[in-house]
């Protein structure tokens, strides 16, 4: 028997298993993905430009990328930046120090930021990824001398509802953004761009309502399901809720990825690199 | 008829080590009735727990492979033919001998559960619930105790913390009871200190392993996590429960 | 030598073997009388054959169908046992059910609910309404989990994976000892105690195509047996019309019968229903002579009488088993159960969800999608241990039994449904018959003899000890060959003889029995343990069915086709005589008046108050 078997054969230590599959390319494919997303965004963010698609008249009809929404300040000096009445505050004020990056969107990532962080299905995906607690299902864990859980350091995640909170909020702004991008100078119409947002949104809603605080708020705190009018509402918002719940893993991928790219679209359409299909033109 | 090669641990507390079977196996066989046969034909004295055959007592759970699993309901045309098939007990719980476990630390578990607190019938002597209200209740009580949750779940596994937190099979029991329409206890404030819902980083390998396919994670733990935060990290909550009372 | 002092010994009020419903329902009953109660089983808490149960449990609560009652409770189950059931125990029944059904739920069951948010409740073969209160599939799941977390809290001991060895007498023959074994360290255990309640289910084992598992080895009858009490009706075994056929290793595991509660039907392979071909006489009258009634009654109609599927499961079994004989069965020996065809895949998933799973794990079959192929397989004794109907005491002092292992109230055939209602409510009453012999006789405590003990002692580890001897695999596989092959389902005089001789043949082997290896959790020796039983349980199914020349339930007798009036008035009782097993027929008493007018009412009569009881 070598030291590192016990009793039953099982092997002890990081990463041991008498498992014979492939278990890691889950958190192999999760680390790819999670990486990259965050490289590309943080690259994204940095570049404080084109990230607006100018629609024409007054703003109204443009398209913004969903990093970048909404502009609470703005320097218009930058390539494909909103204009300055879009702003809710405005143009960039001059008291900012020229050593800190400027860039809109590093007041927005945040919050988005945070949701993910604190989600109750990307915590499965980065525990699992990059904390090894444990890396896999009956694989050896990161040994630890006594594990706390989420009871010491990362109790933090227990206020995953106040970043619910604020993803809400998010989904009323980019809806408004998408909304908008159907109407340009006045004038309904759709293009490729205009439909990029509204499915941005959708998934993002899709992952946004199935989340499992919002689902326990709007009805699962409840231990009945029957009775009055405003109880049986709750009821099928829940239900509703769960459906989306129940593909919590799935929208968290298909979202990060739409908001993702979404934000290449209006990059790449920005920039004049590619052409944004619409009716207008 | 085909020859199969399995490798069984073979030992008991003081040690042990896997020994090696060739033997034949017939057409829709699962992995007990090869261990069944075995145990007729090369070994008599070896110890494996079963019952029902049919994946509804939850008496052989072992790791197949490596992973936890019922042997009744682990066909064996899930691997290829000339695949090794390694059975061992489970991890998390004293080996007695050979695949049969310890697994009495459950039995205490849920001794310290305060049970179901019902409250009186109506005045006919029944009690009126509709199907939605149970729906979520029945599901966790589909729980057939093979406690391969327990095993997997790599706070008990790795971490041995079985002296803070009772692992995923008595989560689910506690939420079965708190979201029981007729129940009246208040188990919240012991679903977080005693039971330690706070261990759970809801790395759902016990939703993975359930053969009973209940969310446990989802539909079970993350639950009792939210009710925990209303009651102890939700300043909302709990300045409303100041101030209009309730819990 | 083994010093009887050295042993490790407790000591109990009343000790329960068996924790299966009867077995914890009994034990509850006595923790919550103050008795200072045990139970031991041999298998881990909760893993009980009860966890097996599917279907539901039969309680005349009346919430789908308001004109249930006791009264109609009772007359389907003395019809359905074929007159043969112990009158005042199928009274008991069905009058206690509905409470402790009740009672079970505020225990903390949770059955599937009616729209009004009651315990809904599904029909059953034998039952003329919708009686069964359920939980999908798996109420014997919910019923022993449910007993299993109320159980304790109630200040209950349990020892598991503990095997009951011998019962222990004292001098005037009342119980006083129980002794056990454990079965992970192989030591032995001492119980002392005043009353024991067996509830150790039945001996499905002692044939191969069975739904029992592992533990049914007829363990209760011989303990019984050996300390002097009587077994009754033990030619009455029950082959539950449904059972897998495929794969070879699963012949046998229960497919409910709430497939066919539920719509399901039996088909041959001419595509057939050919249960409308084998109506008994006596059911004619409420059964659907044809497919258009039948399938009203499926969408509730009233007035349209009941599909012949649901007729009683010994004579669903014997059709099944003549159509395959005529060369009419599936491809893989049984008979085609549809309920793919019935009803969509969305409520069969919600209505027999482990149905669904069992097929499509086990053996690759939707059943939403295709027919399940399903033939008989032994699946409950409807004899056992003989007691007394109200207080479930042998008649040996201080010894009870219930639930399975107990006699009398199924008769010659179970329903559907009143196996797990049953349990519930001789369990009680067993309980409380234990707890009322336990404060009447509250004398010394009575003495264990120590030599009885060294006896037993040595009985089990000869099995260990001696140099050579038969492999217990073999010994099992040979009981399931002669109980197969001469003891099934029809039976001759002849085969029947010939089942009997093999049976003492095998004896001998059976006594020279030798298990190798240590003490410590050794399967080959607990197989060993549990031959002696077996023997004793094959035998005495085998000398009862051989004494019954007639045809009436679960028995079936080629040579003696149909009811004999004759036999209606009697049960076969077996006891241990000086020279071996003692069978003999024992007068039923007269039914009393009022129950009688119920039982043999017509429906109708019944139903319009026209039977005075």
């Amino acid at each position: 028997m070598s030291p590192s078997t016990l009793t039953g054969g099982h092997k002890a230590g990081l990463a041991q298993t008498l498992r014979a599959d492939s278990w890691w390319t889950g958190p192999a494919l999760t680390a790819t993905i999670l990486l990259g997303f965050i490289t590309y965004s943080t690259w994204a963010a940095f570049q404080a430009n084109h990230y607006w698609v100018d629609g024409g008249a007054e703003g109204f009809g443009g398209y913004l990328s969903p990093f970048y929404s909404p502009v609470l300040l703005v320097d218009t000096q930058a390539e494909g930046s909103v204009p300055a009445h879009h702003s809710w505050f405005g143009e960039k004020p001059d008291w900012w120090p020229s050593s800190l990056p400027f860039s809109p969107a590093f007041l927005i990532l945040a919050f988005p930021g945070a949701f993910r962080f604190t989600c109750y299905y990307y915590r499965k995906a980065y525990y699992r990824t990059f904390t090894g607690t444990p890396p896999g299902c009956s694989v050896g864990a990161v040994p630890q001398k006594k594990y706390k859980g989420e009871t010491s350091f990362l109790i933090f995640q227990n206020l995953h509802r106040y970043a619910l909170y604020f993803a809400i909020a998010f989904i009323f702004i980019l809806s408004w953004d998408a909304f908008q991008s159907y109407f340009r100078g006045g004038k309904i119409g759709i293009g490729v761009g205009s439909v990029v947002l509204t499915l941005n949104v959708v998934f993002l809603s899709c992952y946004t309502f199935g989340c499992h605080s919002y689902r326990h708020l709007i009805g699962g705190k409840m231990n009945r399901f029957s009775g009055c009018a405003i109880v049986q509402t709750r009821h099928r918002a829940w239900q509703g809720c769960s459906w989306l719940n129940t593909r919590h893993m799935l929208f968290a991928w298909v979202s990060l990825f739409g908001v993702a790219l979404t934000d290449v679209y209006v990059r790449l359409v920005s920039m004049n690199v590619i052409k944004d299909f619409n009716t207008w033109n | 008829m085909t020859m199969r090669t399995f490798r069984i641990w073979r030992g008991d507390a003081t040690g042990g080590e896997f020994k090696t079977y060739k033997q034949e196996t017939g057409e829709g066989m699962v992995v007990l009735d090869v261990i069944h046969r075995i145990q007729a034909e090369q070994a008599n004295d070896m110890a494996v727990r079963w019952n029902c055959k049919a994946g509804k007592c939850g008496s052989c759970s072992m790791e197949i492979n490596g992973k936890p699993k019922l042997a009744c309901m682990t066909r064996m045309n899930l691997y290829h033919p000339d695949e090794t098939i390694t059975c061992q007990p489970v991890k998390t719980f004293p080996i007695q001998k050979d695949l049969a476990s310890d697994v009495s630390w459950n039995y205490e578990q849920n001794k310290k559960i305060q049970p179901f607190t019902p409250k009186p019938r109506d005045p006919d002597g029944k009690y009126r619930m509709s199907q939605a209200d149970v729906d979520r209740v029945q599901e966790f009580r589909k729980c057939i105790e093979c406690f391969l949750c327990q095993d997997v779940c790599h706070v008990l596994r790795d971490h041995e913390r079985h002296d803070a937190f009772v692992g995923p099979r008595f989560l689910i029991r506690l939420a079965s009871l708190d979201m029981h329409p007729l129940d009246t206890a208040d188990r919240i404030p012991k679903i977080k200190e005693e039971y330690g819902s706070g261990f759970c980083n809801i790395t759902r390998c016990c939703t993975e392993v359930c053969p009973e396919h209940i969310g446990i994670t989802d539909n079970g733990i993350i639950p009792l996590k939210e009710r925990v935060v209303d009651r102890f990290y939700d300043p909302i909550m709990m300045l409303k429960r100041k101030l209009f009372g309730g819990c | 030598m083994v010093d009887v002092s050295e042993l490790q010994t407790v000591e109990h009020d009343i000790l329960v073997i068996g924790a299966g419903g009867a077995g914890l329902r009994a034990a509850v009953e006595c923790a919550q009388s103050g008795k200072n109660t045990a139970v031991i089983c041999k298998s881990l808490l909760g893993k009980a054959h009860t966890v097996m149960a599917e279907g539901g449990m039969a309680a005349a609560l009346g919430n789908v169908d308001a004109r249930d009652n006791w009264k109609v409770h009772f007359r389907d189950t003395m019809r359905g046992s074929k007159f043969l059931s112990t009158w005042r125990m199928a009274e008991l029944h069905a009058k206690n059910a509905p409470e402790r059904v009740n009672e079970l739920e505020e225990w903390g069951a949770v059955f599937d609910r009616t729209q009004d948010g009651l315990i809904n409740q599904r029909n059953f073969g034998g039952h003329r309404y919708p009686r069964l209160a359920h939980v999908g599939d798996r109420t014997g799941l919910e019923m022993i989990r449910t007993l299993q977390d109320y159980g304790v809290h109630q200040g209950m001991e349990v020892y598991m994976e503990c095997k009951a060895l011998d019962l222990l007498l004292d001098a005037d023959g009342r119980i006083a000892g129980v002794l056990c074994l454990w079965r992970d360290s192989g030591r032995f255990l001492l119980v002392k105690t005043r009353a024991v309640i067996l509830a150790t289910g039945g001996g499905g084992r002692c044939w191969r195509v069975t739904s029992n598992s592992w533990e049914y080895t007829g363990d209760g009858y011989d303990l019984a047996y050996q300390a002097g009490a009587e077994l009754m009706d033990m030619e009455f075994t029950q082959f539950h019309p449904t059972g897998m056929v495929w794969p070879p290793s699963v012949r046998g595991t229960l497919v409910t019968e709430g497939v066919r509660g539920e719509g399901g039907i039996l088909l041959n392979n001419k595509n057939e229903r050919f249960m409308f071909n084998y109506i008994p006489d006596r059911f004619k009258s409420e059964t659907a002579d044809t497919i258009e009634e039948a399938e009203k009654w499926l969408q509730g109609v009233d007035g349209a009488r009941r599909p012949p599927e649901l007729l009683t499961r010994d004579v669903v079994a014997r059709a099944i088993l003549a159509e395959v004989k005529a060369g009419r069965g599936s491809p893989q020996g049984g008979a085609f159960l549809d309920i793919a065809n019935r009803r969509d895949a969305d409520f069969i998933k919600r209505k027999l969800p482990s149905m669904y799973h069992q097929f499509r794990e086990l053996a690759e079959v939707d059943i939403t999608r295709e027919a399940m192929q399903v033939g008989p397989t032994l699946h409950y004794f409807m004899g056992g241990i003989r007691v007394d109907s109200d207080s479930q005491q042998t008649r040996v002092p201080g010894l009870f039994a219930c639930g399975e292992c107990s006699a009398g109230m199924h008769g010659a055939n179970r329903l559907g449904g009143n196996s797990l209602s049953d349990l519930l409510v001789f369990g009680h009453l067993a309980g409380q018959g234990a707890v009322t012999y336990t404060n009447e006789d509250s004398g010394a405590p009575p003495a264990i003899d120590d030599e009885q003990v060294v006896r037993c002692i040595r009985f089990a580890t000869d099995i260990l000890n001696r140099e050579e001897g038969t492999n217990p695999y073999l010994l099992h596989d040979k009981i399931q060959d002669i109980m197969g092959e001469h003891v099934g389902i029809v039976r001759t005089g002849e085969d029947l003889s010939r089942g009997v001789d093999l049976l003492e043949k095998l004896q001998e082997d059976v006594q020279q029995v030798k298990a190798h290896g240590a003490s410590q959790f050794n399967a080959g020796w607990h197989e060993a343990l549990d031959l002696r039983p077996m023997m004793l349980t094959s035998e005495s199914v085998a000398r009862a069915a051989l004494l019954r020349e007639e045809s009436r339930g679960a028995h079936t007798r080629l040579d003696f086709e149909g009811e004999q009036e004759n036999w209606g008035q009697v049960n076969i009782v077996i006891r241990k005589g000086d020279e071996g097993m003692e069978v003999e027929k024992i007068n039923r008493p007269e039914p009393p008046e009022a129950l009688a007018s119920i039982a043999f009412a017509s429906i109708e009569d019944l139903e319009s108050g026209k039977v005075n009881s």
